[in-house]
C-alpha cells in the first residue's frame, strides 16, 4: 500500500505544487486525473522517490520512507516499486528479454527467465523476446515495460500516462493488462493521466 | 546478465565508433609492441654473437663494416690482410686467442667461412652429426644451412664466387660435407665452416689466369682480393679478418692503437661499433615510438569522444536504470568497463598484429641476411603496455562518465 499527505514541491518560487492526500491499498487501483501542468509527473516522481518533497509524508507498506538515505531508497525502488513511463524507454543495446530481466539484476535478485517468458506470453509479446526493443511497435513496447515493472513483484506500481501514445485498441488492452497483472500480485496500482478514455476504467479517482 | 554483458552490448551497438577506437589502440599498441620485440631480438642477436670477441682486425676501411662482415656476416668484407701479420698478434702478451677468418664464397647464399676449430668452439657450437672439418675442402654445416639446402654428410657441392648465390661457380673443385652443427642461435647456424686451407685451395687453380685474361687484369685482381687471396707462397697467404680475445682489459687500451698505427690492418671494437649502430638506428626507433604514443593518445581521445556522445544519447537509459534501483557507482563502473574492454581488445589485437609484423620482418630478414627472429611469448614490457592501455581506456571512459553522478533522474525522465 502507498499513502501520502500534505506533499508540497516547488521547482521555483513561482511554481509551487500542493498535492491532495492519496491512499491506495494493496490490490487496489487508483486513477489520478489532471490536465497538463497540474504536476502529474511531479507527483508520480515524488511517489516513486525520484524527487524529494519540500514537506509532507509518504508511507510505503506502513513505513515512512522520506528519512531513508539514498542507498536505501535505491534498494526500495528496485524491490518495491515498479514504474511505467509515458513513452516506453529501454536500454536500446539489449534484447527485449534482457530489458525485462533488468529489474531482477538491478535488485540483485536471481534472473528469472521463466517468469519473463510467462509475463511475455501473458502480455502478448512472447515471440519478440530476442528482438531489440526498437523493432517493436509502440503498443508492444508499452506492454514490455509493464512486464518489466512486474518482474520484482513490487508492492506499488506507478504508471505515468501509460496510454497517451496508444490508439484506442491498444489503450484498452494495456490498461486492462495493467489492472489484471497488478491485481494478480496484489500490488497497489496508481495511474496518473490526462487521458479521458481511462475515466470509466477505475472506480477510485482523484482529481488534481 | 551482468555489467560486462551490458557494456559489451553497448560496444556492439556502436559498432563503427567502437571499431575506430579499437583500431587506433590496436595500431598504437601494435607499433610499440613490435618495436619492443625487434629491439629485444636485435639486442639478443647482436649480443649473442659479440660475446667474448673483444676486437676484430682486418683490412683498413669502415670499422662498422669490418664488424658487420666478420662477426655478423651481413656486410661485404673490407679486404684482405696478410696471414703473417695476423699471426704476429698471437705473440702479443695481451692476446688470448686469435681466430682467423677467410671468406668470399658462398653456396646458395650461405657464406663459406674458412677458419680454425677455434671458431665453432668459441660460439659453443657442437657437432650434431658427423665430424668437424679437418682436412682441406671438408665442411661442417650450420644447422640452418643443413635445413635449407638439404645437404647431407658425404654430399659434395661447388661454391660460387662472391657473397650472393649468383656468382660464378667453381665447378671443378668441390667441397665435401663431413658434419652438421647443432643449432646455437648464433651466427654459426647460417654458415658453412671449412678449414682456412680450403679457401686457398679453391682459388689456387685460378692463379694461372685462363687464356685471354691478362696477368695483371685489374678486374681479376680485385676479385682475388675479395676472395681471401690465393697464396703465391706461404708468406703471401692472406685472410679476410681475425677475431681477437684479450687476456686482460689492458689489451683494450694499448692494442687497438698499436695496430692502427703500426700495421697495414685496422682494429675495430665490436661494443663501440654496435653502440654506434644502435644510436644511428635509435633516431628512427624514437620517431616511431613517438608516433605510436601519439596514435595511442588519439585512441584515448576517440574512446572519450565516442563515450561522451553515446552518453548524451543514453542519458535517458541511465536515468531509467537509476529509477529501477541501480546505484550511480554501478552505472559508472559499467561505463568504465566499456573503456576497459575496448582497451583490452586493442591490446590483444595489437600484440597479435606485432607478432604478424615480426613474422613478416623475420621472413624478409631471413631472405636477405639468413637471420631468423622468433619469440611469440609476451614480453615483460608488454605487461606494462597492457597496464598503460587499460589506464588510458579507464581514463578516457571515466572523464565523460563522471556525469552520471550529476544526472538529475527526475528531470531527465520528465524531459523526454
Amino acid at each position: 500500500m502507498i499513502f501520502c499527505q500534505n506533499l508540497t514541491f516547488s521547482y521555483s518560487p513561482q511554481k509551487k505544487f500542493k498535492f491532495p492526500t492519496i491512499r491506495c491499498q494493496d490490490g487496489e487501483a487508483l486513477l489520478i486525473l489532471g490536465q497538463s501542468g497540474r504536476g502529474k509527473t511531479t507527483l508520480l516522481h515524488l511517489l516513486a522517490l525520484l524527487l524529494r518533497p519540500e514537506s509532507g509524508e509518504i508511507i510505503l507498506n506502513e513505513r515512512p520512507v522520506l528519512s531513508l538515505n539514498s542507498n536505501e531508497i535505491a534498494s526500495l525502488r528496485a524491490n518495491q516499486i515498479g514504474i511505467i513511463y509515458q513513452r516506453p524507454h529501454f536500454v536500446s543495446a539489449l534484447s527485449v528479454l534482457d530489458n525485462v530481466l533488468m529489474p531482477n539484476y538491478l535488485a540483485g535478485r536471481k534472473q528469472d527467465k521463466h517468469k519473463a517468458a510467462y509475463l511475455a506470453d501473458q502480455l502478448g509479446f512472447g515471440d519478440h523476446l530476442d528482438k531489440k526493443t526498437h523493432q517493436l511497435s509502440q503498443g508492444e513496447q508499452q506492454r514490455v515495460s509493464i512486464a518489466r515493472a512486474l518482474m520484482n513483484d513490487p508492492t506499488v506500481i506507478l504508471a505515468d500516462e501509460p496510454t497517451s501514445s496508444l490508439d484506442d485498441d491498444n489503450c484498452e488492452r494495456v490498461i486492462n493488462l495493467l489492472q489484471e497483472q497488478s491485481a494478480r500480485i496484489g500490488a497497489s496500482l496508481v495511474v496518473v493521466t490526462h487521458d479521458q478514455r481511462l475515466k470509466d476504467e477505475f472506480s477510485n479517482q482523484v482529481l488534481l | 546478465m551482468n555489467l560486462l554483458k551490458i557494456s559489451w552490448a553497448n560496444i556492439k551497438d556502436k559498432k563503427l565508433n567502437s571499431f575506430l577506437s579499437a583500431l587506433l589502440l590496436t595500431l598504437g599498441i601494435g607499433m610499440i609492441s613490435l618495436l619492443l620485440l625487434l629491439n629485444k631480438q636485435l639486442d639478443e642477436q647482436f649480443k649473442r654473437n659479440i660475446r667474448g670477441i673483444d676486437m676484430v682486425v682486418g683490412a683498413k676501411g669502415s670499422p662498422l663494416q669490418l664488424i658487420l662482415s666478420s662477426i655478423y656476416q651481413i656486410d661485404a668484407p673490407t679486404g684482405n690482410v696478410p696471414l703473417a701479420e695476423v699471426n704476429k698478434l698471437k705473440m702479443n702478451p695481451f692476446v688470448k686467442t686469435v681466430i682467423p677468418l677467410s671468406m668470399g664464397d658462398n653456396y646458395r647464399g650461405f657464406r663459406i667461412v674458412g677458419t680454425t676449430a677455434q671458431y665453432p668452439a668459441h660460439f659453443e657450437a657442437t657437432v650434431a652429426e658427423g665430424t668437424l672439418f679437418n682436412e682441406t675442402l671438408e665442411v661442417t654445416l650450420g644447422s640452418r644451412v643443413a635445413e635449407a639446402t638439404g645437404l647431407k654428410i658425404g654430399d659434395t657441392f661447388a661454391s660460387s664466387h662472391g657473397l650472393d648465390a649468383e656468382g660464378d661457380a667453381h665447378d671443378d673443385v668441390k667441397y665435401r660435407v663431413v658434419g652438421t652443427f647443432a643449432p646455437t642461435g648464433a651466427v654459426v647456424d647460417q654458415l658453412i665452416l671449412t678449414d682456412l686451407s680450403s679457401v686457398w685451395a679453391i682459388h689456387e687453380h685460378e692463379e694461372a689466369p685462363p687464356a685471354g685474361v691478362k696477368e695483371n687484369d685489374p678486374a681479376h685482381e680485385e676479385t682475388m682480393a675479395m676472395l681471401g687471396g690465393a697464396p703465391r707462397s706461404s708468406e703471401d697467404k692472406e685472410v679476410t679478418s681475425a677475431l681477437i680475445q684479450f687476456r686482460n682489459p689492458m689489451g683494450l687500451i694499448t692494442l687497438p692503437r698499436q695496430i692502427n698505427a703500426n700495421t697495414s690492418m685496422q682494429s675495430a671494437l665490436p661494443s663501440i661499433e654496435i653502440d654506434r649502430l644502435f644510436s644511428l638506428l635509435g633516431v628512427g626507433i624514437d620517431t616511431l615510438r613517438a608516433l605510436a604514443l601519439l596514435i595511442i593518445f588519439i585512441a584515448g581521445v576517440s574512446v572519450f569522444v565516442s563515450l561522451y556522445n553515446s552518453l548524451k544519447e543514453r542519458k535517458y537509459e541511465m536515468a531509467l536504470m537509476l529509477s529501477m534501483g541501480a546505484t550511480r557507482s554501478k552505472l559508472f563502473l559499467m561505463l568504465l568497463l566499456e573503456g576497459l574492454v575496448l582497451a583490452l581488445v586493442g591490446f590483444i589485437a595489437g600484440t597479435l598484429l606485432s607478432r604478424v609484423g615480426l613474422w613478416l620482418f623475420s621472413r624478409a630478414a631471413e631472405q636477405d641476411y639468413h637471420y631468423t627472429f622468433s619469440g611469440l611469448t609476451l614480453l615483460p614490457e608488454e605487461l606494462y603496455l597492457l597496464l598503460a592501455a587499460l589506464l588510458i581506456g579507464a581514463l578516457a571512459a571515466a572523464l565523460p562518465s563522471l556525469g552520471i553522478y550529476r544526472l538529475n533522474i527526475s528531470r531527465t525522465l520528465a524531459e523526454d
